[in-house]
C-alpha cells in the first residue's frame, strides 16, 4: 500500500498536512516587517537567512478570527516562486499515512476551508486535511477587497 | 591483437584530429592563399593519414588519401592555385575519410565504399581540369553516399536509429555535442544573416563573402558529423551557391541574397527541430534547394524568397547512387559516440569550438574579422552568472551586517579588516555586474535584416542607421527590451515612414531614415528610435482614443501634447486602418510600455507632424544592487532608490511651514516659484501620525522632511518623518502576493537583518499625479488671474526703509545688490554719485524718494546698502536701509496709491508692503543719449 509522509499542523480545531518534501523548514515566530496596504492575510516579510519570505496568516486566510496573544509557528513551504511561510497555531508530528484512507473532501466542510484542501485522510479520531499550498498562499490583492470578503 | 587495438585506437584518435585540422586549414587557406605553411601543414596531415593506414592495412582509405595527397602536392608546388573546386573536393575527401574511420571503428574494416567518383574528381582536378560545377556538386554529393542523400528515403529511421544504439553515457556526450552545435550554429547563422545584408550593400567586400562561406561550411560540416542529413544537404546547396558568388562566377543579386536568407531561416527551423526532437525534422526543403540550384546555374528565379516550406518530395532529383550495403549513417553515429567521451569533447574543441572561443584557426565566422581579441574570451552559461550575481548580493548584505556590528566595537584591526572587506566586496560586485553586461548591438544586429525584409513588402525604401551599439546593458535587461524594441522598429517601418511617392511630394528623399541611438546618461541607458517619417497625428490619436473610450473629450482637452501622444500606449489602442501581419493589432504598444516599465524603465514619444517621430526609452543600467536613501515613517524604515532622488528639503519653523499650502485640498510645497505636489507617506501607508492638512496655512509649525522625487518628468515631494542615510541595498523581488501593490518596488534586508520595503517612485508619482493635474490647473488659473488684473507674477526684492517701512522692488529691474562704505559717496553736479565699476553711478536714497509717503530716514551706520537698477541707457543706485529678501510673490489685489513713487500696496508675507514705482525713480535720472545708442548696439 502506498503511503505518504506529511508534516502536520493545526489551526483551531482543523488539522492540516503538507507533504514533507514540500516543507522547507518549521521555525518559530520571527521578526516580521509589516507591509502596509497589502492584504491583511499577509502578516509581513521575514528574513530567512538572506531570503525574503512572505508570511501568510493561515487563520486569516481561512477567515478565522484572530487570537489574542497569538504565538504562531512558521511553516516555510517551497512553491514555484520561492519560499512562502504559513503562520499556524501549532505544529504536529510528521505522520506517515496510507493512501487507502485518502478521500475527497467531505461536503460538510466549510466553504473557506474546502477551497484550500485537496483531500482528506481518515485517521483514527480525526481527519487530516491535505492543504493545497498553491491555493493557500494565493491571497487577494488589496485590503479593501479582503474587508469585503470578511464582511460577506 | 591487444596491441593492434591500441594502435588502431590511436590511429583513429589522431586521424580525427588531423582531419579536423585539415578541414580548418583548407578553408582558412582559401581565404589566405599566400600562406604556404598552411598548405604544407595540410599536406603533411594527409600524408600522415595515408602512411598510417597503409601500415594498418586499410587499402581503400589509403587509396583515397593518396589521391588527395597527390592533388595537394601539385597545389603546394604551385602547379595551380587552390580553387574552390579543389577545396571542395578535398573537403569532400575529408568527409569521406571520416566515414571510413567510422567504419573502421565499428567494424574494424574501412568499409566497402570505394569512393570512385570522388577519386575521379580529384584526379580530374590534378590534371587541371575543371569539372563543371553543377555536376561536380551534385555528383560529388552523389558520388559518396552523402549521408543526406542516402538517408533521405528513410529520414525517420536513420536519425532515430543511431540514437537508440547509444548507451547512456554516450548519449550525454552526444547531447553535449549537439547542444554546442546548436548554440554555435545559431551564432553562425546570425553572423551569416548580418553579413549577407551587409554584403548586399557592399558587394565588393570579399572578406565578408568569405566569412559567410566559412560559416555555412562550418554548419554543414558539423551537421554532417552529427548526422543531420537534411540540414547538411540544404547547407551544402547553399554553400555551393555561395562559393560561386565568392569566386566571382556569379554576382550577388537580390534573388540570391534572398534565397540565401531563406535558407538561413530554413536552417533555423531545422535547428529548432533538432532541439526539440533530436533530429532535423521531416522537411526536405526541396523547393528551396531547387531555387538555390537554379541560382547556381545562373538562372534568375522569381519569388525566391517566397519559397514555401512544405514540399515533401524525395530528393530523387539529386541523382543519387544506390545506397551502399552498409548504411554508413548507422555507423556514423554510434561510432563517434564510442570514440569515448573524451573524443566527443575533443571534436567540439578541434572543430569550431562551442565552449571555447579560443582562436584555433577555426573556419567559423568568429575569427574572420581578425579577432585576435577573441583569444581571450570565454563563453559562460548565463545561469552561472545569475548564481554569481545572487551570491554577490548576499555578500553585500552580509558585509553590511558585519559593518554595522563592527562599527560598534573598538578593535582597530577588525575595523581595518572590515573596511578591506567592504572595498573588496564593492569591487567584486562591480566586476560581476560587468560580466553580465552585453552590448546592445547584440539585439540591434538583427535589425538590418528585419528592415531589409520588411520595407519592400510595404513598398518602402528605408535606411537603417545605428549609433552607439557598444552601449552596454545587463543581460536580463537586454532580454526584456528585445521584443519591445523590435516592435517599435517594425512600427516605424510600417506606420512611421511614408511610401516613396508621398515622401517626394513632401520634399523628402525617397529613402526614409530610421535611426537607432543608444547612450548612457545619468545612471540609465537611453535608447532612441527616430524616424523621419510623417510624425504622429495628434488629432487622430485623440479621435481614436475618444472613440475607444480611453479618454473623454474633456479630459483630452486638458492634456498636454506629450500625454496625448502617450495615449498610444493604452491597451486596445491602434490607429492602423487595418491590422497587418506586421503591426496594428493594437496589442503592441501597450505591451511595449508594460514590458519597459516592468524593468523599471520609461518610454516617451516625441513627434513633429510631417517631420518624424522619436521614441525614447530609458532603462536602468542594472537591477540588483542600487544606492538608496533610507527614510523612516511611522516607525518603519523604507528605501527610496537614489536614482529618482532630486533633493531633500527640510521645512521647519514659521517661514518654512508657510510654504506648504493647500490648493483645492491638496497640499503643495512652493519652491522657487513652482508648486510641488506633496504626498504624505504616512497617509499613503495608513500608519503613524497623520498630517494636519486643514491647519496648514500658517498654523502648523512642526518640521517636515520632504524628499523631492522625480518619476519620468513628474516631480513631487514625499513627506516622511525622518531621513536616515544612504546605503547600497540589494533589491529583492516581492512575492506574488505583494507584487501588484503599486507603491512597492521590492524589499531589501538592512544591516541589522530586518526587512525594509523599497518604495516604487512611479507608483507614488501616480498618487501625486492627481494632485499634479489640479496643481497645473491652479497655476494656470493664477496666471490667468494675474494677467487679467494687469499684475505680472514676479519675484520681488524686499527692502526696509526707515524703521518700519517695507518696499518691494521688482527683481527684473535689478542689476546688482551692493554694500559700500559711506565714504565713497561723492557729489557731482548736485547729485550724489559713487564711482562704480568704471562709471559714475548716480545714487538716490529711497527714504528721500518716498519721503512724501512718510518714511523717515534711518540713522547712518557708516555703510550703506544699495540696489543698482538698470535699464537701457541708464542706471541708478537706490540706497536702502536694509536689503531683506527676494521672494516669488503673487501679488494679491493692489491698493492703488495716490502717492508718487508707489504703485500700490500689497500684503507680502503678511506685512503691508509698498510696491516701488520704478518709473518715478527714472524721472530723477536724465537719460544719456549716447549710452542709449551704445546700449542698443550691444543689445542690452
Amino acid at each position: 500500500m502506498a503511503s505518504q509522509q506529511f508534516c502536520t499542523f493545526s489551526v483551531d480545531q482543523l488539522f492540516f498536512g503538507v507533504k514533507v518534501l514540500q516543507v522547507q523548514e518549521v521555525i518559530r515566530l520571527q521578526t516580521m516587517t509589516v507591509v502596509p496596504q497589502a492584504s491583511s492575510m499577509v502578516r509581513g516579510l521575514i528574513n530567512l537567512r538572506g531570503q525574503i519570505v512572505t508570511a501568510i496568516d493561515l487563520r486569516r486566510r481561512l477567515h478565522l478570527p484572530d487570537r489574542e496573544n497569538w504565538e504562531p509557528m512558521n511553516v516555510v513551504i517551497q512553491t514555484d516562486e520561492g519560499a512562502v511561510s504559513l503562520l499556524v497555531d501549532e505544529i504536529g508530528d510528521v505522520l506517515e499515512v496510507s493512501d487507502d484512507v485518502l478521500e475527497s473532501p467531505p461536503t460538510t466542510l466549510k466553504g473557506k476551508v474546502k477551497e484550500v484542501i485537496t483531500g482528506v485522510y481518515k485517521l483514527e479520531g480525526r481527519l487530516l486535511l491535505v492543504l493545497d499550498t498553491a491555493k493557500a498562499i494565493s491571497v487577494g490583492e488589496s485590503t479593501s477587497k479582503n474587508k469585503e470578503e470578511a464582511a460577506a | 591483437m591487444g596491441e593492434m587495438d591500441a594502435a588502431i585506437q590511436e590511429f583513429l584518435v589522431e586521424s580525427d584530429e588531423n582531419l579536423s585540422q585539415v578541414e580548418r586549414d583548407l578553408v582558412d587557406f582559401e581565404g589566405h592563399p599566400q600562406q604556404q605553411e598552411t598548405l604544407a601543414s595540410i599536406f603533411r596531415a594527409i600524408h600522415t593519414i595515408k602512411g598510417t593506414c597503409s601500415f594498418l592495412g586499410y587499402s581503400k582509405l589509403e587509396s583515397l588519401a593518396h589521391t588527395g595527397e597527390t592533388l595537394l602536392s601539385l597545389v603546394r608546388d604551385g602547379e595551380f592555385p587552390l580553387s574552390a573546386d579543389i577545396t571542395s573536393a578535398l573537403l569532400h575527401m575529408v568527409d569521406a575519410v571520416r566515414k571510413m574511420l567510422a567504419a573502421i571503428e565499428q567494424t574494424g574494416m574501412d568499409g566497402t565504399e570505394e569512393y570512385q567518383d570522388l577519386k575521379h574528381v580529384l584526379i580530374a582536378l590534378q590534371k587541371g581540369e575543371v569539372p563543371t560545377i553543377p555536376t561536380e556538386s551534385s555528383e560529388a554529393s552523389a558520388s559518396f553516399p552523402e549521408v543526406s542523400v542516402a538517408a533521405a528515403s528513410e529520414p525517420e529511421s536513420s536519425s532515430v536509429q543511431p540514437k537508440a544504439e547509444l548507451s547512456a553515457t554516450d548519449m550525454d556526450g552526444m547531447d553535449a555535442a549537439i547542444q554546442e552545435f546548436l548554440v554555435e550554429s545559431d551564432e553562425n547563422l546570425s553572423a551569416v544573416e548580418r553579413d549577407l545584408v551587409h554584403v548586399e550593400g557592399h558587394p565588393e567586400q570579399q572578406t565578408t563573402l568569405a566569412s559567410i562561406f566559412r560559416a555555412v561550411h562550418t554548419i554543414k560540416g558539423t551537421c554532417s558529423f552529427l548526422g543531420y542529413s537534411k540540414l547538411e544537404s540544404l547547407a551544402h546547396t547553399g554553400e555551393t551557391l555561395l562559393s560561386l558568388v565568392r569566386d566571382g562566377d556569379l554576382a550577388l543579386t537580390k534573388d540570391i541574397a534572398s534565397a540565401l536568407l531563406t535558407m538561413v531561416d530554413a536552417v533555423r527551423q531545422m535547428l529548432a527541430a533538432i532541439e526539440q526532437t533530436g533530429h532535423d525534422g521531416t522537411e526536405e526543403y526541396q523547393d528551396l534547394k531547387n531555387v538555390l540550384v537554379a541560382l547556381q546555374k545562373g538562372k534568375a528565379t522569381s519569388g525566391a524568397s517566397e519559397v514555401s516550406w512544405p514540399s515533401v518530395r524525395s530528393s530523387v532529383s539529386f541523382n543519387i547512387q544506390e545506397a551502399p550495403e552498409v548504411s554508413i549513417q548507422n555507423l556514423h553515429q554510434p561510432v563517434n559516440a564510442e570514440i569515448s567521451a573524451p573524443e566527443i569533447k575533443m571534436e567540439p574543441v578541434s572543430q569550431p569550438t562551442p565552449s571555447m572561443k579560443k582562436n584555433q584557426a577555426e573556419p567559423s565566422a568568429a575569427d574572420v574579422k581578425g579577432l585576435s581579441a577573441a583569444d581571450s574570451s570565454i563563453r559562460v552559461d548565463v545561469g552561472l552568472l545569475d548564481k554569481l550575481m545572487n551570491m554577490v548580493g548576499e555578500l553585500v548584505l552580509t558585509r553590511n551586517q558585519i559593518g554595522q556590528g563592527l562599527s560598534k566595537l573598538e578593535d582597530p584591526s577588525l575595523l581595518h579588516a572590515s573596511q578591506r572587506l567592504s572595498l573588496i566586496t564593492t569591487e567584486l560586485q562591480e566586476g560581476i555586474m560587468k560580466t553580465r553586461m552585453q552590448q546592445i548591438g547584440t539585439i540591434w544586429s538583427k535589425y538590418p535584416r528585419v528592415v531589409r525584409d520588411l520595407a519592400p513588402t510595404l513598398g518602402k525604401e528605408i535606411r537603417l542607421e545605428m549609433e552607439g551599439k557598444e552601449t552596454e546593458l545587463d543581460k536580463t535587461l537586454i532580454e526584456a527590451i528585445k521584443d519591445p524594441l523590435t516592435h517599435l522598429v517594425r512600427n516605424s517601418v510600417d506606420h512611421g515612414i511614408e511610401i516613396p511617392s508621398v515622401r517626394e511630394e513632401r520634399g523628402k528623399p525617397r529613402e526614409g531614415r530610421l535611426l537607432l541611438r543608444a547612450y548612457h546618461e545619468g545612471g540609465q541607458v537611453n535608447i532612441e528610435i527616430t524616424d523621419d517619417g510623417g510624425g504622429i497625428n495628434v488629432e487622430r490619436v485623440v479621435e481614436i482614443a475618444v472613440k475607444k473610450g480611453v479618454v473623454t473629450v474633456e479630459q483630452a482637452a486638458k492634456m498636454p501634447e506629450r500625454e496625448l501622444l502617450g495615449l498610444i500606449f493604452q491597451p486596445g489602442f491602434s490607429t492602423a486602418e487595418k491590422v497587418t501581419n506586421v503591426s496594428g493589432r493594437g496589442v503592441g504598444m501597450d505591451v511595449v510600455k508594460t514590458n519597459i516599465e516592468k524593468i523599471g524603465g520609461t518610454i516617451d514619444i516625441f513627434s513633429e507632424p510631417g517631420q518624424g517621430s522619436t521614441f525614447k526609452l530609458k532603462v536602468p543600467l542594472t537591477l540588483a544592487i542600487i544606492p538608496a536613501l533610507i527614510v523612516t515613517s511611522a516607525g518603519e524604515r523604507f528605501a527610496i532608490p537614489q536614482v529618482s532622488l532630486l533633493e531633500l528639503v527640510r521645512v521647519d519653523g514659521e517661514n518654512g511651514a508657510q510654504n506648504i499650502e493647500c490648493i483645492q485640498g491638496a497640499p503643495v510645497y512652493r519652491s522657487r516659484g513652482q508648486l510641488l505636489p506633496l504626498v504624505y507617506l504616512n497617509k499613503v501607508l495608513g500608519l503613524g501620525l497623520q498630517p494636519n492638512l486643514s491647519g496648514l496655512d500658517g498654523a502648523d509649525t512642526a518640521a517636515s522632511n520632504i524628499v523631492v522625487l522625480q518619476a519620468e518628468s513628474r516631480r513631487f515631494g514625499l513627506v516622511v518623518d525622518e531621513v536616515n542615510d544612504t546605503e547600497e541595498i540589494v533589491v529583492k523581488p516581492l512575492g506574488k502576493q505583494l507584487k501588484g501593490i503599486p507603491i512597492y518596488a521590492g524589499a531589501t534586508i538592512m544591516g541589522d537583518g530586518k526587512v525594509a520595503l523599497i518604495l516604487d517612485v512611479p507608483g507614488f508619482a501616480e498618487i501625486a499625479n492627481l494632485r499634479d493635474r489640479e496643481k497645473d490647473q491652479v497655476e494656470t488659473e493664477e496666471q490667468a488671474r494675474s494677467l487679467s488684473s494687469g499684475q505680472p507674477l514676479q519675484p520681488l526684492l524686499l527692502v526696509k526703509v526707515g524703521h518700519q517701512g517695507r518696499v518691494a522692488i521688482p527683481v527684473s529691474h535689478i542689476a546688482r545688490l551692493e554694500e559700500m562704505p559711506d565714504s565713497i559717496k561723492e557729489t557731482a553736479g548736485g547729485q550724489e554719485v559713487v564711482q562704480y565699476r568704471g562709471t559714475i553711478l548716480p545714487v538716490l536714497r529711497l527714504s528721500t524718494l518716498l519721503a512724501t509717503c512718510g518714511y523717515a530716514a534711518a540713522e547712518p551706520t557708516g555703510h550703506f546698502q544699495m540696489v543698482v537698477v538698470r535699464e537701457r541707457g541708464r542706471q541708478v543706485g537706490i540706497i536702502v536701509d536694509r536689503i531683506m529678501d527676494i521672494l516669488d510673490v503673487r501679488l494679491g489685489p493692489l491698493t492703488r496709491s495716490e502717492l508718487s513713487g508707489i504703485l500700490g500696496s500689497a500684503i507680502v508675507q503678511d506685512r503691508v508692503t509698498d510696491l516701488l514705482d520704478i518709473h518715478m525713480v527714472w524721472q530723477h535720472i536724465p537719460l544719456n543719449e549716447a549710452e542709449v545708442d551704445s546700449a542698443e548696439r550691444v543689445g542690452v
